[in-house]
């Protein structure tokens, strides 16, 4: 679950991590009233969204006088904002972050992940601060440090000075260093995150450090326990589709093309998509409805697909386990009936009572072609768009 | 022969009452599997589906001499459970539980370095040696005793790798589910290595999928160490950079764990690959040459 800028700054201020000052406003009136409050004569303007890249996509106006700040706000909000993050449609922009311009001496990257490899939490820091990390990563990788935590121990000073010297700060901002960097692993911990980055971490004028931009991801497994985290969640930055999919305990994941799948297991799911391609189609999602494959999950997952204009065919792979296919198949028969699914359905089922499964979706009436196998199941569907 | 369990495996379950815990027991008796113990805090002195059950993992496994753990306790009290079967001394953890957040994980591999145990999982379907022993949630049927050696991050796709090895008659020796989680216990290394031991393991398959870079160390450790025929399959080349597949770990981040990078890993190694998991089986007794 990803949190807007304003939002990860506050989690910031609780655990005394300096932030610019600055507050959220919806109207250019109230963004006006932030920029009175803050004072002083420079003021930037932040669309609030979901992804990175927002400066250079023009999500980010610096502003010079009061009328700058609500002709800003005025051209943000109710907009939609495209980066290099988000799809062709951007995401919609309801909020802006007005806070007081800073003058930078220079700019530095901080964050914080779950390195996988180590299976431990992984600092990166970097002098080059403001730009695409990934490019430094490439082209400079000289100027990354990178560090990771063993939970028993917790974070070391030690740590902070590699860090902090990596990135050529001077005693004093050393010493703020080593708190900015010691509360964030705690913060990093106590909320569960799963990536934190500050880019830029700025040192001012007055040679102080302090977070100009935040991003924060919490991990999703840990959300049982944060509800005062779960409270910050924006559904309007999330694809419709998965927002529907994830109230029905459905994985769906929108995808370009025009066959659709529906699956059980996560790693089956992947490989129809595969498939789909492999034999020349195009898919339209990741679906996975879980073990069960209840008749009203594929209800509910059927209604998913189809609220996809682009679907001109589905391809339902289940694996079933435990399950029998009998009853599977009597699911599906029971959805794509109540559902009135309207385009070709080609059914892959495996496992116990296989054939009786396959007669009964070959005797039900419907447009629905059961395949043999795999193979046969994926050029089945690629066939019927063709 | 086989690899982490066979038909002297005696295991305690740990959410042995719970509904899941309870149908899924059931299932594993019903294979055969040595069930001794179950373990439910504030239950102790029942008994259950016919099993015993004890407060604590120390309890079940000083009455009853097991060995393995299955874990089916819910994600917030997961991690704590891997931890008390470390302690209660059994050699091998078998997690099925899905959702456990990430920072248990790292947490819990901390702290398990102190013991001789290890983890299978969490959120995967566990392990089994055909016809012997049974741990965790896959369908017995499907799985014939044999020759190969079957590794997955993913449940459903590891049952295609068992189907059409059963079906070519290959069978297996042993099929472990390492988990769709991005910090897990034993990883594809861990598992090569026991299968190029097993004298019984003519070949190996492993099922990867995007994330993270294990295919990528899998691959060098195939290199250098393994003798015995791979075939390789990864799922994920049409996912879309930045978006979970499903499984908590399946995500390319930063370019890094893509399908492509991981399949010219195994391809470098040796290793055969599929681009289609329906060709697993076939592509096996190929290079079995039988």
């Amino acid at each position: 679950m990803n949190l807007h800028e304003y939002q990860a700054k506050q989690l910031f201020a609780r655990y005394d991590i300096p932030v610019s000052s600055g507050d959220i406003a919806d109207t250019p009136e109230g963004a006006v009233e932030v920029a009175k409050r803050l004072g002083g004569s420079l003021w930037v303007v932040k669309a609030q969204v979901h992804a990175g890249g927002r400066g250079k996509a023009g999500g980010v106006k610096l502003a010079r006088s009061l009328d700058e700040v609500a002709a800003a706000t005025k051209e943000l909000i109710g907009g939609r904002l495209i980066t290099k993050q988000t799809d062709a449609a951007g995401l919609p922009i309801n909020i802006v972050f007005v806070e007081a311009g800073s003058d930078i001496a220079s700019e530095l990257y901080l964050s914080m992940v779950v390195d996988r490899a180590a299976e431990q939490v992984g600092f990166m820091a970097s002098i080059a601060g403001g730009m695409d990390i990934e490019e430094v990563a490439e082209a400079t990788p000289e100027k990354i440090v990178t560090l990771s935590v063993n939970p028993a121990a917790g974070f070391q000073p030690w740590q902070a000075r590699k860090l902090g010297y990596g990135l050529g700060l001077n005693p004093q901002q050393m010493k703020e260093f080593a708190v900015i960097a010691a509360n964030l692993y705690r913060m990093f911990f106590e909320c569960d995150c799963e990536m934190v980055e500050i880019n830029p971490l700025i040192i001012n004028a007055e040679g102080k450090l302090l977070a100009l931009d935040a991003k924060v991801g919490i991990e999703g497994n840990s959300l049982f326990r944060h509800p005062d985290l779960v409270a910050m969640r924006d559904t309007t930055q999330e694809d419709a589709r998965e927002l529907a999919a994830s109230e029905h305990d459905l994985n769906y994941v929108s995808l370009d093309g025009n066959i659709a799948c529906m699956v059980n297991g996560a790693g089956l799911a992947m490989a129809t998509m595969d498939l789909i391609k492999l034999h020349g189609g195009n898919p339209a999602n990741f679906l996975d409805v879980g073990g069960g494959a209840t008749p009203e999950r594929v209800a509910a997952a059927f209604k998913l697909i189809l609220s996809n204009e682009s679907v001109e065919a589905i391809l339902v792979n289940i694996f079933g386990g435990i399950v029998r296919c009998d009853v599977i198949a009597e699911g599906i028969i029971s959805a794509v009936k109540e559902v009135q699914v309207s385009v070709p359905v080609v059914v892959r089922l495996e496992g116990t009572n296989v054939e009786k499964g396959r007669a009964m979706l070959a005797d039900s009436g419907l447009a629905i072609t059961a395949a043999d196998d795999l193979t046969d199941a994926a050029k089945k569907v690629v066939a019927s768009v063709a | 022969m086989s690899i982490l369990v066979n038909k002297d495996s005696k295991i305690i379950v740990q959410g042995l009452t719970g509904r899941q815990g309870s149908f899924h027991a059931q299932q594993c008796i019903d294979y055969g599997t040595q069930i001794v113990a179950g373990v439910t805090p504030g239950r102790g002195g029942e008994e259950h589906i016919g099993v015993p059950v004890f407060n604590t993992a120390h309890e079940a496994v000083a009455s009853t001499g097991a060995n393995v753990s299955m874990i089916y306790v819910p994600a917030a009290f997961a991690a704590d459970a891997i931890l008390e079967a470390a302690d209660a001394g059994v050699e091998l953890v078998i997690c099925i539980t899905e959702g456990i957040p990430v920072l248990d994980m790292v947490k819990v591999k901390a702290a398990l370095a102190d013991y001789d145990c290890r983890l299978v999982g969490p959120n995967c379907p566990g392990v089994i040696t055909p016809s012997e022993c049974k741990i965790g949630i896959m369908p017995g049927f499907i799985h014939k005793p044999g020759k190969i050696g079957i590794i997955s991050r993913s449940g459903t796709l590891t049952y295609e790798a068992v189907y059409q090895t059963t079906n070519n008659g290959l069978g297996q020796t042993s099929c472990i589910g390492i988990g769709g989680d991005p910090v897990r216990g034993m990883n594809f290394i861990d598992c090569l290595e026991l299968f190029e031991k097993d004298p019984a393991t003519e070949g190996i398959i492993m099922v990867g999928e995007i994330g993270g870079t294990d295919e990528e160390a899998a691959a060098r450790y195939i290199k250098d160490y393994v003798t015995k025929p791979v075939v390789g399959y990864i799922a994920g080349v049409t996912a879309p950079k930045g978006k979970r597949m499903g499984h908590a770990g399946a995500i390319v981040s930063g370019g890094e764990g893509t399908a492509a990078a991981k399949y010219a890993a195994l391809e470098a190694a040796g290793v055969r690959t599929v681009k289609s998991p329906a060709e697993l089986g076939s592509a096996m007794l190929e290079l079995l040459g039988s």
